[in-house]
């Protein structure tokens, strides 16, 4: 009968520091603790006295990997804060660069996180350039997030901590020369991303707990900005009324914060997106991904990576479509008036699930509190009992039985690819450097 | 090149967004053919598991200094390192991850129970004021240019013949 604790510190390559704690006592499961290990930077603390026009690029810091995502959700918020209507071409070019954001960041994840895993090896770099196969796939991973991180760029001057988006409008718009390189880029990559479908599809790692999951989703077009927030269940609401349906855990032996909706753990990112609006996807990626398409909805964790993919493609799809029909033409952004007592809540769907940002300010028209509700925070509740159901069956299985090194390595590994597959973002990472056992 | 003659890379994150190690992983989708030649990725997290702590002959540093134990992590690396290099702004100047220590008071007061709680130091620090740093590239994130200028110019004064 196994009884033994398990200790991974520092699970690498998932965007910062995390940590997995588990007992086994009896042959049980008795306790998993998923942990953030990252020291608190303070950002929300921090927001309190700066004036609203610095908060976009100031919350961008939370992450450097979905910095963008957090650039236009905090404008978002400050922007119905003050009842800021945008224009129909800054509408636009937010989508272009969330579709720039969600290429460069899922590809990052599914290539050099994910793939290694399915191919057996250490390292997307460790590919074998002799083998065909091999090659085509390294040059792929590396093409699919050139082209992300080129049309972030036009668009929004940074992939990373982007400079031109900001309250009210863009500071720069994208010429001519820039537009009909990024439709090549994006063309070019196209026949990549159906290759990179089809490996996650065929892909030999599966676990489905039954779960609630939850994603905003758009009245017409498949995307990540705007559109009522639902549930598995059926429920919806207002991006507004978001937070008030969620209840905040505070987990003491992490420095993040967990959230659970009606009194359960829920799941969000691409495969509740792809879950609950798969039929708003592009026409020519329902086209292309057509029999894909019929294995969701899905709560196998693991399909998060086909979910990725397919959202990949569907950013192909639109931007090729919003960069070839449209003219771009300077635009001086909408004035920003701060109100005194203003409140503004923002939410969107970040690479990873829905990011809430709130912003309220004072008398005195400054920032005087705020709130962010990231993705990662919503899934730890989930990651942590789906870690637990997963080594539970492990050791309940005959070659499971002993307490050998070997064995604990295998469950080790097996526990890796189930985080791994939620794409958590403490630091953008996929690896565990450091596994204790005690 | 054979691989003992590989320039040894470690990367390491502190207290940051690690947006320095988005953007080089980005770099990598111009220079991966050129880079798996002439370096041995040692320890990047981002990279891969199977990661080595030994000696370095380029430390990247990102991100500030937050706890005593961080401190002595970078030290440790310092001491296995032939150069090591300061990237973004958390390294250099130790901000925005240090932003406590300019707080007031009140938000202290907001603060102080979860700085003790998880054991961070009363003040953050830039990685200078830990050990020596060769190398500085500011920025938030890095440039990539600056970046490549850096590493490049240290290629060149470790294996001169490459």
């Amino acid at each position: 009968m196994h009884t033994f604790d398990l200790s991974m510190e520092h699970i690498t390559k998932i965007e910062g520091n995390a940590s997995i704690k588990l007992k086994v006592k009896d042959g049980k499961v008795t306790n998993v603790k998923f942990a953030t290990e990252e020291y608190k930077r303070f950002f929300t603390e921090a927001m309190k006295g700066k004036s609203l026009v610095a908060i976009p690029a100031h919350l961008a810091r939370i992450c450097g990997t979905c910095s963008n995502s957090h650039i236009m959700c905090s404008i978002e918020a400050c922007e119905n804060a003050l009842g800021i209507i945008p224009s129909p071409q800054t509408k636009i070019l937010r989508t272009l660069m969330m579709h720039g954001l969600m290429i460069r960041d899922h590809a990052l994840h599914l290539y050099l996180f994910s793939m290694p895993d399915i191919f057996g090896k250490d390292a997307f770099l460790d590919f074998d350039e002799s083998d065909p196969a091999q090659h085509q796939l390294l040059h792929d991973g590396f093409g699919v997030k050139s082209a992300g991180n080129f049309l972030a760029t036009l668009i929004a001057g940074r992939s990373v901590h982007a400079t031109l988006p900001v309250i009210g409008g863009f500071l720069k718009f994208p010429d001519e020369a820039g537009v009909t390189e990024a439709i090549e880029k994006l063309k070019n990559i196209r026949p990549a991303v159906l290759r990179l479908i089809e490996i996650f599809k065929n892909a030999p790692f599966h676990f489905d707990r039954k779960t609630k999951y939850i994603a905003l989703v758009p009245k017409d077009t498949f995307g990540y900005i705007n559109g009522i927030i639902e549930t598995s269940s059926g429920k919806k609401f207002e991006e507004k009324d978001f937070r008030s349906h969620l209840e905040q855990t505070v987990i003491p032996y992490s420095q993040a914060v967990g959230y659970t909706y009606q009194g359960e753990g829920y799941m969000v990112g691409s495969l509740a997106r792809i879950n609950l609006a798969k039929n708003k996807l592009h026409p020519k990626t329902l086209e292309s991904a057509a029999e894909v398409l019929k294995l969701f909805p899905s709560t196998d964790i693991f399909y998060n990576n086909l979910a990725q993919a397919i959202e990949i493609l569907h950013s192909i799809d639109e931007a090729t479509d919003l960069l070839s029909n449209n003219k771009f033409v300077p635009e001086t952004p909408i004035k920003v008036e701060a109100k005194a007592g203003a409140v503004g809540i923002g939410v969107i769907e970040a690479p990873r699930g829905t990011l809430y940002h709130k912003i309220v300010l004072g008398d005195d028209g400054k920032v005087s509190n705020g709130e962010v509700v990231v993705p990662t925070g919503q899934n730890q509740i989930n990651i942590e009992r789906d870690v637990g159901v997963l080594v539970q069956s492990l050791i309940e299985k005959p070659e499971y039985a002993d307490n050998s090194e070997e064995t604990k390595n295998k469950i080790t590994l097996k526990i890796e690819k189930l985080i791994r597959a939620y794409d958590p973002c403490m630091s953008c990472a996929a690896h565990f450097l450091k596994v204790e056992w005690e | 090149m054979q691989n003992e003659e590989k320039i040894k890379i470690g990367w390491f994150s502190f207290s940051c967004c690690e947006d320095n190690t988005v953007v080089m992983t980005e770099v990598l989708n111009d220079h991966w053919q050129e880079w798996k030649k002439i370096f041995d990725f040692r320890h990047v997290r981002v990279l891969k598991s199977k990661n080595i702590f030994d000696e370095f002959d380029i430390a990247f540093i990102e991100g500030a200094v937050a706890s005593s134990k961080q401190e002595e992590e970078i030290k440790d690396i310092r001491s296995r390192s032939k150069k090591l290099v300061a990237v973004g702004s958390c390294a250099v100047v130790g901000l925005p991850a240090g932003q406590r220590n300019t707080f007031d008071e009140e938000q202290n007061q907001h603060i102080s129970f979860l700085v003790t709680k998880f054991g961070a130091a009363p003040k953050v620090k830039k990685v200078s004021e830990v050990v020596k740093v060769d190398v500085e590239i500011p920025g938030c994130p890095m440039s990539p240019q600056m970046f490549l200028e850096k590493v490049n110019a240290l290629v060149a004064e470790l294996r001169p013949t490459t």
